[in-house]
């Protein structure tokens, strides 16, 4: 019963910070509701030769658990972010160097990768690296009913026979960067998470606006 | 003297190599745009495991065998058995893989495939378990690759589900009186295959032109990669398509529309494959 007290497409509570840390060139924590990820941005520093590339900025994504190792689920999340943020950074300007991301999980209440892709976006946007457009990330569960919740805790994700679907979308045309889905669904679910998910990333979009006037507005 | 000229251009400038056919709406090795590579697919190839299968898309060749094992089933689900799937891809099949512990690609595949198990419902785990919080049946899924030529996740589905359709369980019955399991090697019976999810990947050049069924040498030098896998209800399993470049809804919409297609060309492929070891025996 309390799980239906919370409306389609209403994000949780976010909120962010930047430039928390001080040895990362860039870093940021985000929240959504109770989940709580840390990012931290070295960038562009020296690579490896073994994993330098001719021509582009090599980019390395680490995400840090809570408890134990990272395993395989961390994996397919660094991929994710890493092919995403490769796509957002114009790594062209800086060949032969490295940008690593850091994520460290602070508290997992549901949207994890959601989650870790904002703060990532805030971070890179904190260290100053150049980008051709900004990214956010929305998750939607859909319920055996057919019922599409948009950012779900921890609780939402766990019912049987929900399927969960995590976008990416950027900031120029709303266009989906990245998709990562679990459980099944057809496809005008597919199409209608997707137009709740483009619909939520504009208030998210607004929300970077506002950061970054507000924090360079008291530079003067 | 001009093929020599054009393997020269192709190691040079493998991207304008590239864009010059897919101008003339074709690929450099004569496929359409929406043409997946011939698939071939042979079962029983492994005698010793309880379930095997070897696919190739093009020279992509992937093989998989099923080793069940007897285990107590997990706390948190006393009623059900389990899958763990494992991708590997050796050093022998690229030589971008290097010898060691499983790279970034093999987890991300290994992880990828154990979500399409579950999300597609492909068999139901409760059927694995023999007596509840006692004994149950584990399902070890070894993918491994032979040949990498692109195309690795669509070949890994196809390739497992062939396999566990030729899987075969020996009946285990508890004895009262020593509580011990017995297994009855005579007695052998297939297993129950749900769902049918066949993966079709895709790759984005130049955020614009979508193709079917990379190559290696394609997969390199595409802006996005996507992978659809739909079950034989016209079901979505899964939508992976890990960043790159963005895709619109049409885009996305139009490779839907082909993974459909794919599900059902492999549902022939794999009924036929699987008929065809039946009328022999």
């Amino acid at each position: 019963m309390t799980e239906l007290d919370q409306s389609c497409s209403v994000l949780r509570e976010y909120g962010s910070e930047q430039s928390l840390l001080s040895k990362p060139d860039g870093s940021s924590t985000f929240v959504q509701g109770d989940t709580s990820i840390l990012a931290g941005v070295y960038g562009p520093a020296e690579v490896k030769v073994s994993k330098e590339i001719y021509d582009r900025a090599t980019v390395e994504v680490l995400i840090q658990p809570k408890m134990g190792l990272p395993g395989v689920r961390e994996r397919t999340r660094e991929q994710c972010v890493r092919e995403t943020c490769k796509a957002a950074l114009l790594l062209t300007l800086h060949p032969r160097s490295s940008v690593t991301v850091i994520l460290q999980v602070i508290h997992d209440d549901g949207s994890l990768l959601s989650c870790c892709l904002n703060a990532a976006c805030m971070a890179l946007m904190d260290a100053g690296l150049p980008m051709s457009h900004l990214f956010c990330s929305v998750t939607c569960a859909i319920s055996k009913e057919g019922q599409i919740i948009i950012d779900p805790t921890a609780r939402q994700e766990k019912v049987r026979r929900t399927a969960l679907l995590t976008f990416a979308i950027e900031s120029v045309e709303c266009n989906v960067l990245m998709s990562s889905t679990t459980g099944s669904f057809s496809v005008q679910e597919l199409q209608q998470c997707i137009a709740i998910s483009q619909k939520a990333s504009e208030q998210i979009f607004q929300f970077y606006r506002d950061s970054v006037k507000r924090r360079y507005s008291k530079i003067k | 003297m001009r093929h020599e000229l054009f393997c020269f251009f192709r190691t040079a400038e493998p991207l304008e190599y590239h864009r010059s056919f897919l101008k003339e709406n074709c690929r450099s090795d004569g496929r359409e745009l929406g043409e997946f590579r011939p698939t071939t697919l042979n079962i029983s190839s492994i005698s010793t495991a309880d379930g095997s299968a070897l696919v190739k898309i093009g020279n992509t060749t992937v093989i998989c065998g099923i080793k069940a094992e007897l285990t107590m089933p997990p706390s948190d689900a006393p009623n059900k058995g389990y899958m763990v799937p494992n991708v590997d891809l050796p050093p022998l099949c690229s030589s971008k893989f290097r010898p060691g512990p499983p790279g970034e690609q093999a987890q991300a595949a290994s992880q990828f495939i154990a979500d399409v198990i579950e999300s597609s419902d492909l068999i139901n785990m409760e059927e694995l378990c023999i007596e509840k919080s006692k004994l149950c049946w584990v399902l070890y899924c070894d993918i491994m690759c032979l040949d990498y030529d692109g195309n690795l996740l669509d070949a890994c589905i196809i390739v497992l589900l062939a396999a566990l359709k030729n899987a075969q369980l020996s009946e285990v019955t508890i004895n009262k009186e020593t509580d011990l399991a017995e297994v009855d090697i005579q007695k052998k019976k297939p297993l129950k295959i749900n769902r049918l999810p066949v993966g079709s990947s895709f790759a984005v050049f130049d955020d614009s032109i979508i193709i079917v069924d990379p190559t290696a040498e394609e997969e390199s030098l595409s802006t996005a990669l996507l992978t659809v896998v739909t079950d034989e209800e016209d079901r979505l399993c899964a939508v992976h398509k890990p960043g790159g470049t963005s895709l619109s809804g049409e885009k996305l919409q139009h490779c839907i529309n082909r993974a459909i297609t794919r599900n059902k060309e492999i549902s022939k492929l794999v009924g036929k494959v699987i008929e065809s070891t039946k009328t022999a025996k």
